[in-house]
C-alpha cells in the first residue's frame, strides 16, 4: 500500500472521514470519497497511467474533466469490464478495480513503444502509401497486425449483466451545466416559478466556480455555492440532476441525457438500473457547459507530468492534492496566474513562469513576484525532458538562448475554448471570435441560449451574470418574469492572453492530438500534401477522431493550420461537431428493448389453448404462431405437420387464424370505397357473401390479398395477410382520407377484437353444427363463400365465413377475443368423435401449396396480379388503385414469369423454395435463368414434394421437365412443370 | 511520386519534406471536353476512368466544398455484390472486381479488406429469400454461401444464440465482401485522375447549366462560366437540386441516413454482419471502432442529421443481435443525405438533353458501387451510350415498368 | 424531431409514418399515362419548405400534411390531410 504522498493536509471538497480502497494495475491504493480515479492516482504519486494509441508513448493525466485524452482505463472485471474510461471522470468507490490498457507486457515496459523508433516512417497517412503489395497480403498479414496493435482497451466480450431505463421529462427551462452560470440561471428561473431542470455531468455542483476564484475569495465562493444549492434544492419547481450528461440535442430542442445512476457504486442495487436515458423536452434551453483549456504544442508535451494549468488548480483546490513539487508554468494566458497564486498559497514551489508574450501582463508579473518564481517573457518551453515516470526538466528558449530548468511538472495553458457542442449539433458552424480568442457558437436554434464560459464569459463573476441574464431572457420568452440573484464582485479570473499554439521546438514530437498521436509534423505534412481543408486534415491525420473527439486538439490544430497557410484564424474552421458530447453506452440507449424484449411479442387470443395443446411456436413477424403440435416427445416438425395435414384432408382439424388482419368497413359509401382499393369489384357482392380480393399498389404490383365479406348492406369485413396487416391499414387510411375524403363511411382495425378459428376437413360441418345456436349449416342454406352473423355455444356472438385456405370443406369462425379459448375448446370437444386435431402453420403451408394459393413467397412485392394467375380479376369498368400503371409494357410483358406448380420427376427427391429454374441441360449461368421457386411443401396426398414457382412462359411449359437449381444448398433436381392447383382442381371439396 | 515502402523510407530520412500534394488543387479552365459535377467518390472515379479507359483528360471535376465531403466520406464502408436482380448483380460484381484491383490501379492503399459479409436470417421464409439471392449470385459467378445456425456460430459466436427474440437460423455469406477505408477512395481516385491531367476544382459550386437548342453548352459556377462539350452529374444526395438546374425532375427523394462509430476496442468482430430481424449492420474498423448503421430516418431531408428515435431503434437492434455491444459506447454519429430512388436502384444514363449525363439515385448503396459507377458512367459519357453493365439503370424504366426493386417495396423511397 | 398533430398534440416523430411529398395529385383515368408516371414516381424533392404526408400511426390514424423545411427541419405548420383533400 502506497501513501497519498501528494495529498495536502487539508482542503478540498473530498470527504476526509471516508477513506476508500481501490486497485490500479493490481496495486492497492487509497483515496477519499469525492475523489475521481485521476485525483486519487495523483494523490498517490502515480504519474504514468496509460500508453498512447499509435506510438505507445507513456502518458499521464492531462486534465481534470471530460476532455482527458490520456488517462484511459479499463474499469471493473469480467462481464462488467468497460474499456476506455477517462480516469478524470471515474468517481472513486470502495473496491474500484481499474487497469491501464493498450500495453504489453506492462504499462511501464510496453513492447510496442518500439513504434516510436519508426516515427518518421509512421507519418500521417503512411498506411495509404504502402502495404499494397502483394495484393493478397492485406487481409492475411498487414491488417491482422494493424488490428491487434490498434484498438485501445478490451471490451468484456460478454453480455451485459446490468439493466438500463429510459424516461421522459418536460420543462420550461433546461439548464445544462451547474457551474456559476448554470446556478445563477437556475436561481433566476426557479425564483420566477418556472419548471426548471438543472443538469450537471459531475457528481457535485459548482463547475469551476471555486477553482477559478483567487484565494482571497475562496470562502466567499463556497458560501455562495452552498447557499445557491440550498435555495435550489428547496424549490419544488426545480429539479437538479447530477451525474447526468446531456449528450445531444435534436430538432425542436429534443434533448437527450444519460444519468449515471450506479456507476459510482461497485455494482447497481438489485433491480435498479446502471444508467438511465432521459428524453427532455424543454421550452427553453440554456447551455452553460463551461470551457476547456487549450494545451500548447511543444516537444514531448505528452510526457507524464505535463498538465493543463487549470487542472493543476482543480486538483489542488477540489481534491486537496499537489500534482508536483517544482512546477514550471508555461502560459500565454493570464488564467495561469491564478494557478501560480493557488500553488504558492498551497506551499508548492513554482520555479519558473514561461510567458511567450513580449510583455507579460501585470497579473502575471504580480503572480511571479508573489510566488518568487522567475518570469521568462517572450519565451517558450520547447521541450519536456524526462522518462516514462515523469518530467524532470523543462527546456526553455529565452532571449535567444536555451536553458534547462529542473522541475517535476509543467503546467501549460494556451487559453480556453468554450464548450459549444450542444449549440452546434443542430447544424450551426461555430465562428472564430477575435474578442473571445476562441470559436464561438452562432445562429443558435430557436429557444436556445449559451451562457457563462461557453459564451466566452470566462470568469466566475461574468459567467454568473450571463447565466442570470440568459434566464431572464428565457423567462421573457415564456411570458414570465423574475429577479436575478445577487452575484458578488469576485473580480474573477483574468482571462486575456495572446494566441499561442505551437512552441518553436527543434526536435522531438510535439503533440496536438494526444490520444491519436497526431503531431505538429503530421498536420504540417497534411498541408504539404494538399489535405488542407480542416476536414481533410482531420481524416488524413485522424486528428480529433479519438475517444475524446479532439476536445483539447481541434482548436490547436485550427490555429496551426492557419499559421502554416498564413491566413487569419477568422478564416479558419474547426471540424463539424458530432453528437454525442461524450461517448454514450449503447445499452443505455437500447434500454429494456433487448433480448426477448427487443420487440413486443403478439399473442393470439387462442395462444393459451395452443399452449395447452402442446404447440411449438414460431415467430411470424411480431406474432408467435403455433407451428406444429407434437403428440409425443421427439416427434419432428415434419412428422407432426404431415399428421396434421392428413387429419384435415381425411377428417377435420382446427387452426388458429386469428393473426390475419381484420378491418371493419361501414357506411353508405363502403362498397364504393372497396371498389376503389381492390382490383376486382366488391360492390356487386350480395349480403351474406364473401369474395376473394386482390389489392394493388398504385404502381400496379400486388400489395396484398384477402377476403371481403358483406355482413350487411353497408357493412363489410376485410381480411389481410398477417404480414401486411399494418401496411394495408395505413394504405386504406391513405386512400380514404386523401383520395376519398368525401365518401361517407368509416373503418377500423378489429384484428385484436376477434379470435378466428379455421375448422377444416370433410367433417367440419358436423363439428361446427354441435356448437352453433339455431343456424342452418346445410350446403344449400350456407354455401361456399357464405358469411353470416350468428351465435354459438348458447349465446356467444360470432361471425361465420365459409372460406377455405386448405381446399377442404372449411369454415372460419370468429368470436370476440375473450371467448376464443372457450369456443375452440367446445369445438375440440365436439370433434373428438372425428379425431379432431389442431394444426399449425407447417400443415397450413402443406395444404395451401397443394391448393396453389399464393402467400408470402408469392406476394413478395415484385409480382403482378397476372403473374399470380389473377389477371382476370382486374376490372376494366372502374378506377382502382394501381389500374393505370399495371398496364405498363414491362408489367404486361408475356415473357414475365408466371405462377406454376412444380413436382419432382423422381418422387424421392425434394427441392427448396429459393431454387432457380433453368432448362434441364442449359449451362448454369444467369442468362438461362427462367424463374425461381416461391414455396415448397411435402404433400401427403401425392407423397412427394410440391412447389409453386414463377416461371417464364410458364403456361406453355406445362408438362416440360426443367431444373430446380439450388447451388447454395448443393441441389439440382429435375422437376415437372404443372398447373399450380394440385389438389382438387375442380374445387368440389370446398363446395361439398 | 509513386507511393511505396521505398518512397516512405526515403522520405522518412528526409523528414517527410519531399512529399508533394496528393492531387493538384486546380483552378478551372475556360473549357473542357467533360465536366463532372460533384467531387465525391463517383465523380472522381468517373474522371479517373475517363482518363484511363477512354483517353479523355481534358476533364474537370467541380466540387462545391472539399472532395469526398459527401457520402464517400460518411458511410459504413461496406463493399459487397450480394444482389438478387439481373440489372444489379453483374454491375455490383464488376464493382467488387474493380475494388480487388483498385489499390494497384491507383497506387493508393484504400485498405480493401475482404473479410466477408454475412446477412443473418431468422425465419424459414427469410432463408428461402436469401437462398434465392444466393443462387442468383452463383448464376452470376458471384461467391455466396448459405450458412446454417452452427456455421454462423463458428464465425460469430458473439451473436445472441440463447435469448434472442428472433433466433438466428443462419446466414448468407459473401466471403469476398468486406470493407474499404472510405476517405482513401476519394483521395486515391483524385490523385490518380489528377496525375493523368484531370483538373480537380474544389470550392467551385455549380450554380446553373447552360443549354442551347437542347444541347449542353457548359455550366455556371461560383468561379465563372465554364464551357463543356459534355457534362455529367454525379451529385448524389443533391441530385434533384442539380438536375433542376437543367430543368429535369427525378424519381428521387433526399433522405438522411445516420451512421455511428464506437470507441476503439481490441478486435471483436471480424466480418461485416447484418441483422435480419431489423436493419442493422456492423463491422470493426482497423483502428478498432465498431462502425454501424441502419435505416434512414424516413422523412425528406437535406440536413446532415437525424433524429433520436432512430438512434434508439438502432441501438436496440444492435444489442438484440450482439449482446456484448451493450457495455460499449458510441462515440460519434453523423448523417448523410441519400438519393433515395423510387425503386431502390440507381440511374446511370443519358438525359433528354444532348451531352448531359446523369449518375444518381444510389439510395444507401452508393459506396460499394463507386468503382463500377465511375467506370460505367465514364463509358456512358465517352461513348454516348450506356455500357451493358449499366443498361438497366435507365431513367425511363419508371415509365416502362422495368423496375429494379430488390425489396419489392414499390414507389415508396423510404422503404428501400 | 417533434410533430404537432392537430388532434393529439406535439408528439415525437417516431409515432408517425412519413410518406414524402403531398404535392402530387392523383390523376383521373382520362389523363394520359405520363401524368400517372409523374404522379407515382417523380418529385420536386424540395430543399426548403416542403408539404409532406405523415400518418399518425401510433395516435389518431390521421394523415397529416406537415409543412417542414427540409434543410433546417423547422416545422411551419400542420394540417389534416382529409380537410385539404376535401
Amino acid at each position: 500500500m502506497t501513501h497519498e504522498s501528494n495529498r495536502l493536509p487539508q482542503g478540498g471538497q473530498i470527504d476526509r472521514r471516508k477513506r476508500i480502497s481501490f486497485r490500479f494495475d493490481r496495486t492497492n491504493y487509497t483515496g477519499y470519497k469525492g475523489d475521481t480515479l485521476a485525483s486519487a492516482l495523483i494523490a498517490n504519486g502515480v504519474k504514468l497511467v496509460g500508453r498512447s494509441f499509435k506510438y505507445h508513448r507513456p502518458r499521464g493525466i492531462l486534465s481534470a474533466g471530460a476532455e482527458e485524452p490520456n488517462a484511459l482505463v479499463e474499469l471493473r472485471t469480467g462481464n462488467r469490464r468497460e474499456p476506455n474510461l477517462r480516469a478524470t471522470q471515474v468517481e472513486l468507490y470502495d473496491g474500484l478495480e481499474a487497469s491501464s490498457q493498450n500495453n504489453w507486457p506492462s504499462l511501464k515496459y510496453d513492447l510496442l513503444s518500439l513504434n516510436q523508433l519508426a516515427g518518421p516512417l509512421l507519418s500521417a497517412g503512411f498506411y495509404y502509401k504502402t502495404f499494397m503489395w502483394p495484393a493478397k497480403f492485406w487481409e492475411k498479414v498487414y491488417e491482422p497486425l494493424i488490428r491487434r496493435a490498434a484498438g485501445l482497451g478490451r471490451a468484456s466480450g460478454l453480455p451485459d449483466p446490468d439493466i438500463y431505463e429510459k424516461a421522459t421529462l418536460h420543462c420550461d427551462v433546461l439548464i445544462v451545466g451547474a457551474g456559476a452560470a448554470g446556478l445563477a440561471a437556475a436561481l433566476t428561473a426557479g425564483r420566477a416559478g418556472a419548471r426548471v431542470i438543472l443538469v450537471e455531468q459531475d457528481h457535485v455542483l459548482g463547475g469551476r466556480l471555486t477553482d477559478d476564484l483567487p484565494t482571497q475569495h475562496q470562502s466567499e465562493g463556497h458560501t455562495w455555492l452552498a447557499a445557491a444549492q440550498d435555495e435550489l434544492r428547496a424549490m419544488p419547481n426545480v429539479e437538479i440532476m447530477s451525474r447526468t450528461s446531456v449528450f445531444s440535442i435534436y430538432d425542436q430542442n429534443a434533448v437527450v441525457a444519460i444519468e449515471k445512476v450506479a456507476d459510482h457504486c461497485i455494482e447497481p442495487a438489485p433491480f435498479s438500473p446502471r444508467q438511465r436515458m432521459w428524453r427532455i423536452y424543454p421550452q427553453q434551453v440554456i447551455v452553460a457547459t463551461g470551457s476547456i483549456e487549450r494545451p500548447i504544442a511543444f516537444a514531448n508535451n505528452d510526457r507524464p507530468g505535463v498538465m493543463l494549468a487549470g487542472a493543476v488548480r482543480t486538483y489542488l483546490r477540489r481534491f486537496g492534492t499537489k500534482t508536483g513539487e517544482r512546477i514550471v508554468v508555461f502560459a500565454s494566458h493570464d488564467g495561469a496566474a491564478l494557478t501560480v497564486e493557488a500553488l504558492h498559497a498551497a506551499g508548492v514551489t513554482v520555479v519558473a513562469i514561461v510567458d511567450p508574450r513580449e510583455n507579460s501582463s501585470p497579473a502575471m508579473i504580480a503572480a511571479a513576484e508573489q510566488a518568487g518564481a522567475s518570469l521568462f517573457r517572450d519565451s517558450a518551453v520547447i521541450a519536456a525532458h524526462g522518462t516514462a515516470d515523469g518530467v524532470t526538466a523543462a527546456e526553455i528558449t529565452t532571449q535567444g538562448r536555451t536553458l534547462t530548468v529542473q522541475c517535476d511538472l509543467i503546467a501549460m495553458s494556451g487559453g480556453w475554448d468554450p464548450v459549444i457542442h450542444l449549440a452546434s449539433f443542430l447544424g450551426q458552424k461555430p465562428k472564430w471570435n477575435p474578442e473571445m480568442q476562441a470559436f464561438a457558437a452562432i445562429n443558435l436554434p430557436k429557444g436556445m441560449q449559451v451562457a457563462g464560459a461557453a459564451a466566452g464569459h470566462f470568469s466566475s463573476e461574468t459567467a454568473a451574470r450571463s447565466g442570470a441574464d440568459a434566464a431572464s431572457h428565457a423567462l421573457q420568452a415564456l411570458g414570465m418574469a423574475g429577479s436575478q440573484p445577487a452575484i458578488p464582485g469576485w473580480q474573477g479570473e483574468p482571462v486575456q492572453g495572446s494566441l499561442y499554439f505551437v512552441a518553436p521546438s527543434r526536435s522531438g514530437k510535439s503533440f496536438v492530438d494526444f490520444q491519436n498521436d497526431v503531431t505538429v509534423d503530421d498536420i504540417t505534412l497534411a498541408q504539404r500534401e494538399g489535405y488542407t481543408s480542416v476536414e481533410h486534415t482531420k481524416r488524413y491525420t485522424t486528428l480529433g477522431m479519438a475517444t475524446d473527439q479532439g476536445k483539447t486538439a481541434n482548436v490547436v490544430a485550427a490555429g496551426l493550420i492557419a499559421e502554416i497557410r498564413g491566413v487569419p484564424l477568422a478564416q479558419g474552421a474547426v471540424t463539424t461537431f458530432r453528437p454525442p458530447y461524450t461517448a454514450v453506452t449503447i445499452g443505455t440507449v437500447a434500454g429494456r428493448a433487448t433480448g426477448k424484449h427487443f420487440r413486443p411479442t403478439r399473442y393470439s387470443p387462442l395462444h393459451a389453448w395452443c399452449v395447452q395443446m402442446g404447440a411449438v411456436f414460431v415467430e411470424a413477424g411480431p406474432w408467435l404462431r403455433a407451428q406444429y403440435y407434437p403428440q409425443r416427445a421427439g416427434e419432428s416438425w415434419f412428422d407432426a405437420a404431415l399428421r396434421e395435414a392428413r387429419q384435415v384432408r381425411q377428417s377435420v382439424g382446427l387452426c388458429d387464424v386469428s393473426t390475419f388482419g381484420k378491418i371493419d368497413v361501414q357506411g353508405p359509401d363502403a362498397a364504393r370505397f372497396l371498389d376503389f382499393v381492390y382490383a376486382n369489384t366488391m360492390s356487386t357482392l350480395p349480403v351474406g357473401k364473401a369474395r376473394y380480393g386482390v389489392m394493388l399498389r398504385e404502381d400496379g404490383f400486388v400489395l396484398d390479398d384477402g377476403t371481403v365479406s358483406r355482413l350487411g348492406a353497408d357493412h363489410f369485413l376485410v381480411t389481410t395477410t398477417t404480414a401486411n396487416a399494418g401496411r394495408v391499414m395505413q394504405h386504406l387510411e391513405f386512400c380514404a382520407q386523401i383520395h376519398c375524403p368525401d365518401y361517407d363511411f368509416a373503418m377500423s382495425s378489429v384484428s385484436d377484437q376477434w379470435a378466428q378459428i379455421a375448422i377444416a376437413g370433410p367433417h367440419a360441418r358436423d363439428v361446427l353444427r354441435t356448437i352453433v345456436d339455431d343456424f342452418d349449416l346445410s350446403n344449400e342454406a350456407f354455401p361456399f363463400m357464405g358469411c353470416a352473423t350468428l351465435s354459438v355455444c348458447s349465446g356467444i356472438t360470432a361471425r361465420l365465413f365459409r372460406i377455405s385456405f386448405s381446399g377442404e370443406l372449411a369454415y372460419e369462425l370468429a368470436v370476440p377475443a375473450d371467448f376464443g379459448c372457450a369456443v375452440i375448446e367446445a369445438l375440440a370437444k365436439a370433434g373428438q368423435n372425428y379425431g379432431i386435431l389442431p394444426y399449425g402453420t407447417e400443415a397450413l403451408t402443406m395444404l395451401r401449396v397443394e391448393k396453389g394459393h399464393p402467400a408470402g413467397g408469392e406476394l413478395n412485392g415484385q409480382t403482378t396480379a397476372r403473374d399470380l394467375g389473377l389477371g382476370k380479376m382486374m376490372s376494366s369498368k372502374k378506377d382502382f388503385v394501381g389500374r393505370v400503371l399495371a398496364g405498363r409494357p414491362a408489367l404486361v410483358d408475356p415473357a414475365r414469369p408466371i405462377l406454376v406448380g412444380l413436382k419432382p420427376c423422381n418422387a424421392d427427391e425434394s427441392f427448396n423454395a429459393g431454387s432457380h429454374l433453368l432448362e434441364r441441360d442449359a449451362p448454369k449461368v444467369i442468362e438461362n435463368d427462367l424463374g425461381y421457386i416461391t414455396s415448397t411443401a411435402f404433400s401427403h396426398v401425392f407423397n412427394h414434394t410440391l412447389g409453386l414457382g414463377l416461371l417464364q412462359r410458364g403456361q406453355e411449359r406445362i408438362g416440360e421437365t426443367i431444373m430446380a437449381y439450388d447451388p447454395v444448398r448443393s441441389k439440382a433436381v429435375l422437376v415437372e412443370v404443372c398447373h399450380p392447383i394440385f389438389y382438387d382442381p375442380e374445387n368440389s371439396k370446398v363446395k361439398s | 511520386m509513386k507511393y511505396s515502402i521505398f518512397s516512405l523510407l526515403s522520405q522518412a530520412f528526409q523528414g517527410n519534406k519531399g512529399w508533394s500534394t496528393a492531387w493538384r488543387d486546380a483552378q478551372p479552365k475556360d473549357e473542357y471536353d467533360v465536366i463532372i459535377v460533384g467531387g465525391g467518390g463517383h465523380g472522381l472515379a468517373t474522371a479517373h476512368y475517363l482518363a484511363k479507359e477512354h483517353g479523355l483528360t481534358n476533364v474537370a471535376v467541380l466540387e462545391k466544398g472539399y472532395i469526398g465531403s459527401g457520402n464517400v466520406g460518411r458511410n459504413t464502408t461496406i463493399i459487397r455484390s450480394n444482389y438478387l436482380l439481373p440489372g444489379n448483380t453483374p454491375f455490383y460484381e464488376w464493382s467488387l472486381k474493380l475494388w480487388e484491383g483498385l489499390e494497384q490501379d491507383i497506387n493508393f492503399n484504400a485498405m480493401v479488406s475482404q473479410r466477408g459479409v454475412i446477412n443473418l436470417f431468422h425465419s424459414d421464409a427469410q432463408r428461402d429469400a436469401f437462398a434465392r439471392r444466393g443462387n442468383a449470385m452463383r448464376l452470376n459467378g458471384v461467391d455466396s454461401e448459405l450458412l446454417d445456425r452452427e456455421q454462423v456460430r463458428q464465425i460469430a459466436p458473439y451473436l445472441d444464440f440463447d435469448n434472442a427474440r428472433f433466433p438466428v437460423k443462419g446466414g448468407l455469406l459473401q466471403p469476398r465482401g468486406g470493407t474499404v477505408r472510405h476517405d482513401a477512395v476519394a483521395w486515391g481516385y483524385a490523385r490518380a485522375a489528377s496525375q493523368r491531367g484531370v483538373d480537380i476544382c474544389q470550392n467551385c459550386e455549380v450554380t446553373g447549366v447552360r443549354i442551347e437548342n437542347g444541347k449542353i453548352i457548359g455550366v455556371e459556377t461560383t468561379k465563372g462560366f465554364i464551357r463543356a462539350k459534355k457534362v455529367g452529374f454525379a451529385a448524389a444526395g443533391n441530385s434533384s437540386r442539380v438536375a433542376a438546374m437543367a430543368g429535369l425532375r427525378l424519381p428521387i427523394e433526399s433522405h438522411v441516413l445516420q451512421a455511428f462509430v464506437s470507441e476503439g476496442v481490441k478486435p471483436l468482430i471480424d466480418t461485416v454482419i447484418t441483422f435480419g430481424a431489423g436493419h442493422f449492420y456492423v463491422s470493426q474498423s482497423d483502428k478498432g471502432g465498431l462502425v454501424f448503421g441502419g435505416d434512414i430516418d424516413g422523412y425528406n431531408s437535406y440536413a446532415q442529421r437525424g433524429s433520436m428515435p432512430l438512434v434508439e431503434h438502432l441501438m436496440e437492434e444492435g444489442v438484440a443481435m450482439i449482446p456484448m455491444l451493450s457495455r460499449l459506447r458510441f462515440l460519434r454519429s453523423w448523417g448523410g443525405i441519400m438519393d433515395m430512388s423510387m425503386d431502390g436502384s440507381p440511374i446511370i444514363d443519358k438525359t433528354p438533353i444532348e451531352g448531359l449525363y446523369l449518375n444518381a439515385g444510389w439510395c444507401y448503396g452508393g459506396f460499394k458501387a463507386t468503382p463500377a459507377s465511375g467506370w460505367c458512367f465514364a463509358h456512358t459519357i465517352a461513348r454516348d451510350e450506356p455500357h451493358k453493365l449499366n443498361a438497366a439503370f435507365r431513367l425511363d424504366r419508371f415509365a416502362t415498368g422495368h423496375l429494379i426493386d430488390e425489396k419489392g417495396q414499390g414507389a415508396t423511397p423510404n422503404l428501400h | 424531431m417533434r410533430l404537432n398533430c392537430p388532434y393529439c398534440g406535439t408528439r415525437s416523430v417516431n409515432e408517425f409514418v412519413p410518406l414524402g411529398s403531398a404535392s402530387p395529385k392523383r390523376p383521373t383515368l382520362a389523363e394520359p399515362i405520363e401524368r400517372w408516371i409523374d404522379y407515382v414516381y417523380f418529385r420536386d424533392n424540395i430543399a426548403g419548405e416542403h408539404d409532406e404526408y405523415f400518418y399518425h400511426a401510433m395516435g389518431c390514424r390521421s394523415w397529416l400534411i406537415v409543412t417542414r423545411n427540409t434543410v433546417t427541419h423547422e416545422i411551419i405548420g400542420t394540417k389534416i390531410a382529409r380537410e385539404v383533400a376535401a
